[in-house]
């Protein structure tokens, strides 16, 4: 009876840390403004150097998808590092944990927010590469875009969440984090382009061979948010 | 005089002779005594070095993977087994830079390219870059103990990483069929003293594994107690200064 | 042989990278060992 009750116990401090670090990520993130005066004008940008690094209609057409994704990458390691910045500015990390807050709930919350936050990001760069690169959206193809968007920015939230917590912290961290995360992220770059190639009905590719791409990005959310979770704690402890 | 015995130890020194040895054999054997391929000619000679150097590099990331378990699991729980994960990245740092070097120079003479995008050679690289990066992370400072635990952490993710990317890039590429790259042949043949060449250097590169993890760790311990010491000793002189000032 | 620039390159890569690295572990244990005691290596 009492590890059932304690079972129930933890269960939802856990989900309720995670709800609280997720809305104070976000609070933070909607009175500093950073996302939408930095991040997003960044992504912008490096959508419009590739249009001049690639000169051509027809090759912006072709690679829309990659570029895309290539630009929530690297948007994305901004967005990690800051997250991070954020916790370990007045060793906030720190007193949270030695406070007894869960390690899993602080996992969650700040994937949580990263997740809401690549979501605005992901939908801003896609809108960009209909207006800038003439990619086309049907109806089916907008279900898929948005089943992949979600699935791949859980899988990057995830790993972001778990690799930026790993270098939290430590001196030359910013530089640390590209190093340590694009290897791992390469599996979402591959499935989320394919599947969004197909989306976008890119080379002729139809909608429907873009669905088995997403088993790989669900892959890839599940495993990395299940070790998240699990080793985060390992991680912070001393 | 015990400047040369640093991190050495009988055994150590006979086994350096042994691998002495054997990469003198092996570079007979593998450049002059050893005939050429059928379909490769000559340039099947490089795969003496490089087959045991891509070998060894994965032995190396194996050992380090098992090492880090062996690390966070409780029982177990030394930082010696930290510091042999950190020897063996290392090393297999050092051997896969080394046979990419060497299979690009072969994939040159074979396929006529120094690299194709296959899945091997792409995981290959990806694991290059992962362990390059668990290696800045060892190096990140703080206690000994949270150096272990975070390489450990994330040397058991590079175990997940790894046949994701690995899958993936099959996946990608199995969409691409791009033209197969042309070439000699790639098949080799192999006769009685070939085989026997490349069992060879499978072997002196796995003893040189061990000596080079041997004195690598050893030295990571001496490096552990000497900042230990560092800290004691700067520890003590604050305290003393405390004390002084009390007065 | 053609191909003899390429294979004696692959092995001087190979031995060269090794003995390079087995130096310089050498050069920081006997760095590093000057200022620990003989009796702390457990391994003597």
């Amino acid at each position: 009876m009492s590890s059932a009750g304690q079972q129930r116990f933890t269960g939802t401090t856990v989900i309720g840390t995670a709800r609280l670090i997720a809305a104070k990520d976000l609070r933070v993130e909607l009175r500093s403004r950073v996302l939408l005066n930095q991040v997003l004008p960044f992504a912008l940008i490096v959508m419009v150097m590739f249009a001049f690094a690639l000169d051509s209609d027809a090759v912006l057409e072709r690679v829309a998808p990659g570029l895309v994704w290539l630009a929530a990458l690297f948007s994305a390691l901004i967005m990690v590092s800051r997250s991070f910045a954020v916790e370990t500015a007045d060793g906030a990390l720190d007193q949270l944990r030695s406070a007894g807050v869960p390690a899993m709930g602080i996992f969650i919350g700040k994937m949580m927010a990263l997740m809401a936050q690549l979501v605005v990001l992901v939908t801003l760069l896609i809108i960009a590469a209909v207006v800038l690169y003439r990619a086309e959206l049907s109806w089916a193809g907008s279900v898929l875009l948005v089943t992949t968007g979600l699935t791949a920015t859980c899988g990057l939230a995830a790993v972001g969440t778990l690799y930026g917590g790993l270098a939290a912290g430590a001196k030359g961290r910013e530089t640390l984090l590209p190093l340590l995360l694009l290897p791992v992220v390469a599996p979402v770059l591959i499935g989320a382009t394919r599947a969004t190639e197909s989306a976008f009905g890119t080379r002729g590719v139809s909608t429907s061979q873009g669905w088995p791409w997403l088993g790989l990005l669900a892959v890839f959310a599940v495993l990395f948010s299940v070790s998240g979770a699990v080793a985060f704690g390992p991680l912070l402890d001393d | 005089m015990s400047n040369d015995r640093v991190t050495s130890t009988p055994f150590t020194k006979g086994l350096g002779f042994f691998v002495l040895l054997g990469i003198a054999l092996l570079i007979i054997l593998g450049i002059f005594v050893s005939p050429a391929d059928v379909n490769q000619g000559e340039s099947v000679r490089i795969m003496y070095a490089h087959v045991p150097g891509a070998w060894l590099a994965y032995l190396a990331f194996v050992m380090t993977a098992v090492s880090s378990a062996a690390y966070l699991w409780k029982r177990t729980r030394s930082l010696t087994w930290d510091r042999i994960a950190g020897a063996s990245a290392e090393v297999g740092v050092l051997f896969m830079g080394i046979s990419l070097v060497t299979g690009s120079l072969w994939g040159r003479l074979t396929w006529g390219t120094y690299w194709t995008w296959d899945a091997r050679l792409t995981t290959t690289a990806f694991l290059f870059v992962t362990y390059i990066g668990y290696l800045a992370v060892r190096g990140l400072g703080g206690t000994h103990q949270q150096r272990a635990r975070r390489s450990a952490v994330l040397a058991l993710l590079a175990v997940l990483e790894i046949p994701l990317v690995h899958f993936s890039v099959e996946l990608w590429n199995t969409l691409h069929q791009e033209a197969s790259v042309a070439g000699r042949g790639t098949d080799v043949e192999m006769n009685g003293l070939m085989l026997f060449t490349l069992f060879l250097g499978v072997v002196v590169f796995t003893l040189m594994y061990v000596w080079l993890v041997l004195h690598r760790q050893r030295s990571l311990m001496l490096e552990d107690m000497l900042e230990d010491s560092g800290l004691d000793s700067a520890l003590s002189e604050r305290r003393a200064e405390a004390t002084q000032a009390g007065r | 042989m053609d191909d003899l620039g390429f294979i004696v390159a692959s092995y001087v890569v190979t031995f060269a990278s090794v003995a390079l690295y087995a130096r310089g572990v050498l050069h920081r244990s006997r760095k590093a060992a000057r200022d620990v005691p003989r009796d702390k290596r457990p391994w003597l």
